[in-house]
């Protein structure tokens, strides 16, 4: 509890004081030699040295992209998986301010600080595999609006959708910076920025769908339909939802001393909550993905080897942790919850690939498989994300109990 | 071929004649039928896969000359290096060659996936890439069903490769150069309606020549470049099955529901959050109450 003295309430600080405070916050905290920072330290700088590459010589230098498949693991995974793993900031922002979940507070503010950052990295990821970055601001001051593209849509919603989540989340930043007043102001604000977020995000969760609609004769047909947007939106429920299991558990491992005892005892009951949510929503998915399979009317396509692929995730990691999650619930079991989480994680990354990358150009002459820099870069960003995530959780009243609310 | 050639040239080039004067009348007209854009029709019948196309492409848009010859059984693609490639296949009806290159869609896909609009359908019928306005995302590439543009991958700034039609000839009101320098005459420019009455014409006139299909003419919603051909499509690695609605109506659905719903949420959001907010104050109350 030893950040809990350097909140001075009393007084907002001067501008000196804020400047070396600043200073001060800005050195590591904690060892440097974690299990964690070895591998990933080196994985981060040569990711550096590729992004570096990629810039000079061009994508062609890193990437297995080609003229069939233009859109690879940075899309398909960064962006796409991505985005979809950072919804739990909008459900969960759905659940406490607009359901009013009272019980789900104590993980709002670290689960929109993810959120953030998931848009801030790997819509961020975006900009490396633009051949001509330098021209990104031209669909956004206004010259050249293509207003009839999905990724108009989506681009636009991500800018906007990472202001929403700055807002809400920047209570905690003012409380850390003892900014009092501003606090208050932007606290205001949380209410607009929730709402408009959640709207935002109904629209660009399925907009990443939207975006493979044109790619009718290129996607197996098992995994296009014209539902792609909804099968998106809905995922992106338990998706998000999972992850917020997920990074939960072992933020309670990791930042253990950041949480106070009420919160941990009631964080049992809060995965319990999500667990009923997730599969709920993946019921919803399943019984929508049941239908757009009869409706495609693809039979003979089950019986090949891409077919079994689908039916390993719609059984495998569909089915299997819908109703891990509904025996969890049942029987109260946390690691079940856990296992559930996982399993799903795993199967939101293969439908995101299997309809952006696997499935993708499938009959192509030349299969795509990622290069070994595609995935240092991907994993380089993830890691970068973590260290940024880590450094404001060390920082930030996000998973500790607000020092303002305790003086309330 | 089992047919002969020279003969038939000699019942084409009365069409022809009949095309070119067409044209001129369309010229005359062309402040009325601003509708009416420019297309090429191409007949493989009359190809004979000579590349002097694609020779001129390349050396117009200061491309490498290509260095390999149509061959049967491999499938020459255009890339970043060429926009147009002949390509030859053995068909039931013998051995064809066929030329390949952006389609030039009345709808395209490409133009309305860009999110700068630098993929732009010029109201003169090409359908243009211009350079200032792209930012490489490659969208283009992903949602046209011809698979046409092609992307400078080694190179840190990179252009989005594709055949415009010569649109800068255009402009000039000359031809393409690849209609202008073909010896076979196989390619044909012109107002698209004026072409497909020329294509239908063949087909009605010699049956036997050709199969009854003009390519482009509803595919994709219709393109600019069509196709008049002796043998089916699909013997000449075709997209028979490419729907015959326009691409962009594919996505239309889901921007149309756009507004509605940036109407609709706000409200519904703002109406629960109201709601539960005041419920859980009348609890608070009656606990109050309670207390
Ligand atoms: S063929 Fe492709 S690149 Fe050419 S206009 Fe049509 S959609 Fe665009
Ligand atoms: S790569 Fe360029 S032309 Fe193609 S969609 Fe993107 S911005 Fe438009």
């Amino acid at each position: 509890m030893r950040e809990a003295s350097s909140y001075t309430l009393s007084k907002d600080r001067t501008k000196e004081s804020t400047w070396k405070f600043l200073l001060q916050e800005l050195k590591p905290k904690g060892k440097l030699l974690t299990p964690f920072n070895i591998i990933s330290i080196p994985v981060i700088l040569l990711g550096a040295v590729i992004i570096a590459i990629r810039f000079w010589k061009g994508i062609g230098a890193v990437t297995n992209l080609s003229q069939e498949v233009p859109w690879g693991l940075w899309i398909g995974f960064d962006v796409v998986t991505g985005v979809a793993f950072a919804g739990g900031a909008y459900v969960i922002t759905f659940m406490v301010y607009i359901l009013n979940m009272r019980k789900y507070k104590s993980i709002v503010r670290v689960t929109v600080l993810n959120g953030f950052l998931a848009y801030v990295f790997y819509a961020g990821a975006l900009l490396l595999d633009l051949g001509r970055p330098w021209n990104v601001v031209n669909p956004i001051i206004g010259n050249n609006f293509g207003t009839s593209s999905v990724l108009f849509l989506v681009a636009w919603h991500f800018l906007l959708y990472m202001v929403a989540q700055l807002i809400e989340f920047s209570p905690a930043i003012a409380e850390w910076l003892g900014a009092k007043r501003a606090r208050k102001l932007l606290s205001g604000m949380t209410i607009a920025a929730v709402i408009f977020g959640i709207t935002l995000s109904t629209l660009h969760q399925s907009g990443l769908g939207a975006l493979y609609l044109m790619a009718k004769d290129k996607i197996f047909p098992l995994w296009y339909s014209e539902f792609i947007p909804i099968l998106f939106f809905v995922s992106s429920i338990f998706a998000g939802l999972s992850m917020v299991i997920f990074e939960g558990s072992i933020s309670h491992k990791v930042f253990g001393d950041q949480i106070s005892e009420k919160n941990k005892g009631q964080h049992h009951s809060i995965l319990h909550g999500l667990s009923k949510i997730c599969a709920g929503t993946m019921l919803a998915y399943f019984f929508l993905q049941v239908i757009v399979f009869v409706h495609g009317q693809h039979w003979n396509l089950i019986n090949t080897p891409l077919g079994y692929w689908y039916l390993t995730e719609m059984i495998g990691f569909v089915l299997l942790p819908l109703i891990l999650f509904v025996i969890s619930y049942r029987k109260r079991n946390i690691l079940l919850i856990k296992i559930a989480s996982i399993i799903t994680i795993l199967g939101i990354i293969i439908n995101r690939l299997n309809v952006t990358v696997i499935g993708f150009r499938w009959d192509a002459a030349n299969q795509y498989y990622p290069s070994w820099m595609e995935i240092v870069v991907t994993l380089a960003i993830i890691f970068t994300e973590i260290w940024v995530f880590r450094w404001v959780i060390r920082r930030m009243p996000v998973l500790r109990e607000s020092a303002f609310s305790l003086t309330k | 071929m089992g047919i002969d050639r020279r003969n038939f040239f000699k019942v084409l080039g009365v069409t022809g004649a009949t095309l070119a004067l067409g044209k001129e009348v369309a010229a005359a007209e062309q402040e009325e039928e601003v509708n009416d854009a420019y297309g090429i029709l191409y007949d493989v019948f009359m190809c004979g896969g000579c590349q002097t196309c694609e020779f001129t492409c390349a050396e117009l848009h200061n491309l490498p000359a290509p260095e390999d010859v149509p061959e049967i059984g491999i499938s020459r693609k255009t890339n970043d290096q060429r926009r147009t490639v002949v390509n030859a296949y053995d068909t039931s009806g013998g051995e064809v060659a066929v030329k390949r290159q952006c389609m030039h869609c009345l709808e395209p896909a490409c133009v309305s996936a860009c999110l700068t609009q630098a993929m732009y359908k010029t109201k003169e019928g090409p359908v243009i890439w211009r350079e200032e306005k792209c930012m490489g995302c490659r969208y283009c590439m992903v949602s046209c069903p011809f698979d046409m543009p092609k992307f400078e991958y080694n190179s840190p700034n990179p252009k989005i490769i594709k055949c415009d039609m010569c649109y800068d000839r255009i402009k000039e009101g000359k031809e393409p150069a690849c209609v202008e320098i073909c010896p076979a005459g196989a390619l044909v420019f012109g107002k698209r309606s004026e072409l497909i009455k020329e294509a239908r014409k063949r087909i009605m006139e010699m049956p036997e020549w050709y199969t009854d299909h003009i390519y482009g003419e509803l595919e994709a919603g219709g393109t600019g470049f069509m196709y008049n051909a002796p043998v089916p499509f699909s013997e000449m690695d075709f997209n028979t099955k490419l729907q015959k609605r326009s691409y962009p109506e594919l996505t239309k659905g889901f921007l149309y529901s756009v507004p509605t719903i940036f109407i609709l949420w706000p409200t519904i959001l703002l109406g629960i959050h109201e709601a539960t907010k005041n419920k859980n104050n009348n609890q608070n109350k009656i606990q109050d109450d309670h207390a």
